[in-house]
């Protein structure tokens, strides 16, 4: 789906999974651990090959929750690092996910969604995470999750993921869907000097005057990595500025405060999404992952058939790009969201299209593909009702 | 929009796609094929290919299938609907993807495993056996039906075929890999001829994808 890039770069014809390890080594990650679950085995697989080539490590686990907790180790230890997983492992990382947030750990989790619940279809395409993904982990928590629709935009979104991540000290959650991760497209891997890479900000300040939480300005506290001779302490409860417990209202309505103003002061640069033949729109697909792709399809023909149709494409889905939801709706009379779950994100877009127009849903969740023709009949029905 | 006879002109908006299915039992190599056959189409020959897959979570012996969608344009949907081309190993995916064919469409079926034969045309082409008879191991099956599919769909230069069938797999394995090719290439010039083969064509075939 991704326009043909105008940048050089060598062409290669990759699988979505195998993307994402060309992308993580390219971010400079040099640590996984992972357990290998369909359909994102293929991430595990290519890391255990390629990350002892580039001087990093692979290690398989126990477990999911064993897996999670390595990569928050080696990340406090200095290295990028990143796991790979599908829907039941991603229930058991939901534990560590919220460590890594309190704990401000930058690492990377990549989901390839698969149907659920519990082993659900193994082997067949679901957009269903969409909300744990949100909300999976316990607690009030602002993540920062990623959704790319072509091998090409794995590969952008994937080096994405890590800056959001070394930028803002937090987790990153990348969602693939089994079509994406098993899809073989060709793509142009940039040159090195080409690809913007963003790392962990280190201390300005000697260790004794280091503080692992500062609220600065910008909320992104100076990260230190454990052996450098900076000791400071690293815990799952609330705590003040230099790591300790705290359970003094005022520190932990700053902490948490500050948590969420991290993501939310640096929205501009997190989230990302395209437009298509939006100038003219009457009505709007809004859709993610491989559902943009039948969408893209379902709004050309609409527009074939002379209806002004157009797609708003999301590439972050968390934090949700709220405002501009909210304009499409004040200048659209319908807006359609396509995925494949039994509806998700249908409630965050309605929540901000407050009324100002119709929205409705084109879903499916029986393992297959949602079609470009589904849509358009939706859209049709859409703009048939009152 | 211009429209004659209920159909809709390409007015920029429609999709130039060509479909192709490849569809077995798991185990016989038909996804590894069809990344072949995409990367050479793609990479090859420089247009554009997408290749998805489709597998149940058994090993060996669930259906097995996948789609390479060719355009000169960008594809949007990844998956094939309306098939130009479908290859079926199995009686069971040739019952389940035939009524997805265009009416012009190719229908390649495996002589004997597809035993039931569909109520339209098709080429039987006997690649098991075939490939046990002249290569002495079933394992090329696969690389025997992308030679057929070269050989006679056109779809794909010989060249970017042969190049990226040898750059897939280990060294050794490229003499062997490019002779059951040719076997491929073989059979599909008998089926063109008529030859030995249960063909049962009532037009002409659209064997060339001019319009890409």
């Amino acid at each position: 789906m991704a326009k043909k890039p105008e940048i050089k770069g060598t062409a290669q014809f990759l699988q979505g999974n195998e993307a994402v390890v060309e992308a993580a080594i390219a971010a400079g990650c040099s640590f996984f651990a992972g357990y290998p679950i369909t359909p994102s085995t293929e991430i595990a697989e290519g890391c255990a090959e390629k990350l002892p080539l580039v001087g990093g490590a692979f290690i398989q686990m126990e477990d999911e929750i064993a897996s999670i907790a390595a990569i928050i180790g080696a990340s406090l230890a200095g290295a990028k690092a990143m796991t790979a997983t599908s829907g039941p492992g991603f229930s058991l990382m939901q534990e560590n996910l919220g460590f890594a947030y309190i704990a401000e750990v930058p690492i990377v989790i990549t989901n390839v969604m698969r149907g659920g619940p519990s082993t659900g279809l193994p082997t067949k395409v679901s957009q269903s995470d969409v909300m744990q993904a949100r909300w999976g982990t316990h607690g009030d928590y602002t993540p920062i999750v990623i959704t790319p629709s072509s091998v090409q935009e794995v590969f952008d979104l994937t080096i994405h993921a890590f800056n959001c991540s070394e930028m803002l000290n937090t987790p990153v959650i990348l969602l693939l869907d089994e079509i994406l991760g098993h899809m073989r497209e060709r793509i142009i891997i940039p040159d090195t000097e080409d690809i913007k890479i963003e790392n962990r900000k280190y201390p300005s300040v000697p260790p004794e005057f280091y503080k692992p939480y500062s609220n600065t300005p910008s909320k992104v506290s100076e990260f230190v990595a454990f052996g450098e001779g900076y000791r400071y302490n690293v815990t799952g409860l609330t705590h003040d500025e230099f790591g300790f417990p705290t359970s003094v209202p005022g520190e932990v309505e700053q902490m948490l405060t500050k948590l969420r103003r991290k993501i939310h002061t640096h929205r501009k640069e997190v989230i990302l999404y395209e437009e298509e033949y939006m100038e003219d729109a009457t009505y709007a697909v809004i859709s993610y992952g491989t559902s943009a792709r039948a969408a893209m399809s379902a709004v050309r023909k609409a527009r074939a058939h002379g209806v002004k149709a157009g797609l708003l494409k999301l590439k972050t889905i968390w934090p949700f790009p709220g405002r501009k939801v909210y304009q499409i709706a004040s200048s659209v009379k319908g807006i359609l969201v396509a995925e494949m779950n039994m509806g998700q994100m249908i409630r965050e877009v309605d929540r901000y299209a407050m009324g100002q127009c119709k929205v409705a849903g084109a879903f499916r969740y029986d393992g297959l593909v949602i079609e470009p023709d589904e849509i358009y009949e939706k859209l049709l029905e859409l703009r048939a009702t009152k | 929009m211009v429209k004659t006879n209920g159909t809709v002109k390409n007015n920029g908006f429609i999709e130039d796609r060509y479909e192709i299915r490849l569809s077995g039992s798991g185990g016989q190599g038909l996804i590894t094929a069809g990344v072949i056959l995409a990367e050479a189409i793609s990479v090859g020959d420089g247009k554009n290919a997408v290749h998805t897959q489709s597998y149940g979570p058994e090993a060996r012996g669930g259906m097995a299938r996948c789609d390479v969608i060719v355009s000169t344009e960008e594809i949007y949907f990844p998956e094939a609907t309306k098939l130009d081309l479908l290859l079926a190993l199995t009686q069971k995916s040739s019952d389940e993807y035939t009524k997805l064919l265009k009416d012009k469409g190719i229908l390649i079926i495996d002589a004997n495993y597809v035993k039931h034969k569909p109520e339209r045309p098709y080429v039987a082409v006997p690649f098991v056996e075939a490939t046990k008879e002249k290569l002495g191991l079933v394992v090329a099956t696969n690389v025997v039906c992308l030679g057929f599919i070269t050989q006679y769909a056109k779809i794909v230069s010989k060249k970017s075929m042969e190049y990226y069938l040898a750059e897939r797999f280990p060294k050794k394995f490229e003499e062997s890999n490019l002779k059951a090719l040719r076997l491929g290439y073989d059979l599909a010039k008998e089926a063109e001829t008529g030859g030995r083969f249960d063909i049962k064509v009532e037009e002409s075939y659209e064997t060339e994808i001019d319009r890409l």
